[in-house]
């Protein structure tokens, strides 16, 4: 039977603001254990939490970017359970009267757009840490009451590789926005993931199980495909489906139950009495709404529209905003009609340049300006593009011009005829089988004995040239 | 609402309390009394009033994102019953 795969994604998100949730301690990271704590986040009586403005915020421009509506009435509500990383036995959350709901998220997987819902997009507190030690485990409050954004997704998402290109391009808005590190490896985004299978065209959902414990977008990735292969043998081979919740082993790569208590999930949750109500109106959505920047999306189908880019060229530059906006300038004072010839630079080239020196486009050392000019003189064939690139490389390590350095290189190219006509004379000689091959019609022996030309003349020759000499002198 | 032995147990065991077999039958009954006496406001016609989560009528109450000064671990740790170094110390819990 063909099966069908649906999951949901749960992503929390800490929130980048100075100061916890609901009191002032730093939300400073690796600091000593136990320094970035106070009464109110430690839980001790007769403290008062009192939400941070800033919080809310960045909560309100997130589900302004999800396209989520804001409750006019939002309030925090009290999620009762046991655990020492919990300081108070409760974590403030919010339950019925979320701060958001009924959003969506515009993702290109696989080629093609799709729409994503988001059920609901909520404000919560982090708990604490914990360190197992071979007798006792070891408490320490500094993550506590920072504040969280919790982000539920619809079980919209049919494949593995849908989850990932959902979390990448959900990474990518967040980053645009400024509100978070989402740093996996630091904790600031984490997901849980919900899946199950049901025949292919059957409407009813299937046995879920929650994942967890993933600490990487691969993580997700790999824990759903493993569990998409396991779910269907249970299935095909007739077995009851369990609802259970299970961890991810990145070690073994499988996915193992989590045993808990039965019957031990009861958050039994009502109003924080401690905090007020909120009336979430115009006068505090606008001002967040003016300061939303343009998002991955749209910022990919206006470049693609406005400089004629392909998905795939406008897809790579705005996966980060700074390197966007860097391209953009770029494509904007480069005075060429296609501004393609830019593009292909900055994708292909510079791109690699700055992965090499582990960079980003925007923060090279280089002037706009003589990136410009050097694509001028490949564009009025004086140097080679092989020689171009050298020539970008000495500019990136040098900080010289690209005119100081194609005189300094010699590296005008070469498209005097009578000047190539000895080097094509020598390399046909030398290589009588390829002129065979391309007598014989192998059009790649000429792109071969073209290559030759260009390795004698250390890269100066305009290749171009070469090939059409080559061609008038075997023909 | 009939409170039975179980539900007694379930919320004690929620509430981390520890309660001797003598004890549940008298919290049954207390426990009966009680949600029987909070029942009586279901016979009010609460048909045109708004629910309300909070007694007071204020609303978007903030702080600024300003840091204030946090306690030293040594004075966080003071009550801790148990420690080591600059940590909590608890029995092992692994879920």
């Amino acid at each position: 039977m063909i099966y069908e795969t649906v999951i949901g994604l749960e992503v929390h998100l800490q929130l980048n603001t100075k100061t916890k949730a609901f009191c002032g301690c730093s939300t400073d990271f690796g600091k000593p254990p136990n320094s970035n704590v106070c009464p109110v986040c430690l839980g001790f009586p007769g403290s008062l939490p009192v939400y941070n403005r800033q919080a809310l915020n960045s909560a309100i421009k997130l589900a302004l970017a999800f396209n989520c509506r804001i409750q006019e009435h939002t309030k925090f509500d009290r999620k009762n359970y046991f655990y020492p990383d919990l300081p108070k036995n409760y974590q403030i959350s919010q339950y019925d009267l979320p701060l958001s709901r009924n959003g969506y998220l515009d993702i290109f997987t696989n080629g093609s757009p799709k729409r994503i819902g988001i059920t609901r997009i909520h404000l919560e507190e982090d708990a604490g840490k914990l360190i197992h030690e071979d007798a006792v485990s070891l408490v320490d409050f500094n993550r506590t009451g920072i504040p969280l954004m919790e982000i539920v997704s619809e079980p919209d998402l049919s494949h593995p590789q849908e989850a990932f290109d959902y979390l990448t391009n959900l990474k990518n808005i967040i980053e645009y926005l400024d509100i978070s590190d989402c740093d996996m490896e630091k904790g600031s985004l984490r997901c849980d993931a919900n899946i199950s299978l049901r025949p292919a065209g059957v409407k009813e959902l299937g046995v879920k199980t929650e994942l967890k414990n993933m600490n990487s977008f691969k993580g997700v990735k790999d824990a759903l495909t493993f569990e998409v292969e396991r779910q269907t043998k249970i299935l095909e081979a007739k077995e009851t489906m369990v609802q259970e919740t299970r961890l991810w082993d990145v070690e073994q790569g499988i996915t193992v139950t989590m045993r808990t208590k039965e019957g031990a999930k009861d958050y039994r949750y009502f109003p924080d009495p401690d905090l007020t109500v909120f009336v979430i109106g115009k006068e505090l959505i606008e001002p967040v709404k003016a300061t939303l920047p343009e998002l991955p999306y749209d910022k990919m189908q206006r470049l693609m529209k406005t400089y004629a880019l392909t998905e795939y060229d406008a897809k790579i530059l705005v996966a980060s905003k700074k390197d966007a906006e860097f391209a953009e300038v770029c494509m904007q004072e480069y005075p060429g009609k296609d501004k393609k010839e830019i593009a292909n630079w900055l994708i292909g080239p510079l791109m690699a340049e700055a992965n090499l020196r582990k960079e980003q486009l925007h923060t090279l050392k280089l002037d706009r300006k003589e990136l410009i000019n050097l694509i001028g003189f490949v564009q009025r064939q004086e140097i080679s593009h092989l020689s171009a690139k050298t020539v970008l490389t000495q500019m990136l390590d040098t900080g010289k011009s690209a005119q100081a350095l194609i005189k300094e290189g010699n590296l005008e190219q070469i498209s005097n005829t009578d000047a190539l006509a000895q080097v094509i004379e020598t390399v046909i000689n030398e290589n009588a089988k390829s002129v065979g091959d391309f007598k014989a019609g192998k059009v790649n022996a000429l792109m071969y004995l073209v290559g030759q030309v260009m390795k004698k003349s250390s890269g100066k020759a305009n290749p171009k040239v070469v090939g059409d000499l080559i061609k008038q002198r075997l023909s | 609402m009939a409170i039975d032995k179980e539900t007694i147990k379930h919320v004690a065991h929620l509430a981390r309390i520890d309660l001797q077999p003598n004890e549940l039958d008298k919290l049954s009954a207390n426990l009966q009394d009680i949600l029987g006496f909070i029942d009586k406001l279901s016979s009010l016609d609460v048909e045109k009033v708004s629910p309300t989560s909070h007694i007071l009528p204020i609303s978007n109450v903030l702080r600024e994102d300003e840091p204030r000064t946090s306690l030293t671990p040594e004075k966080a740790l003071e009550n801790a019953p148990s420690k080591k170094g600059s940590f909590f110390s608890v029995p092992k819990v692994i879920e």
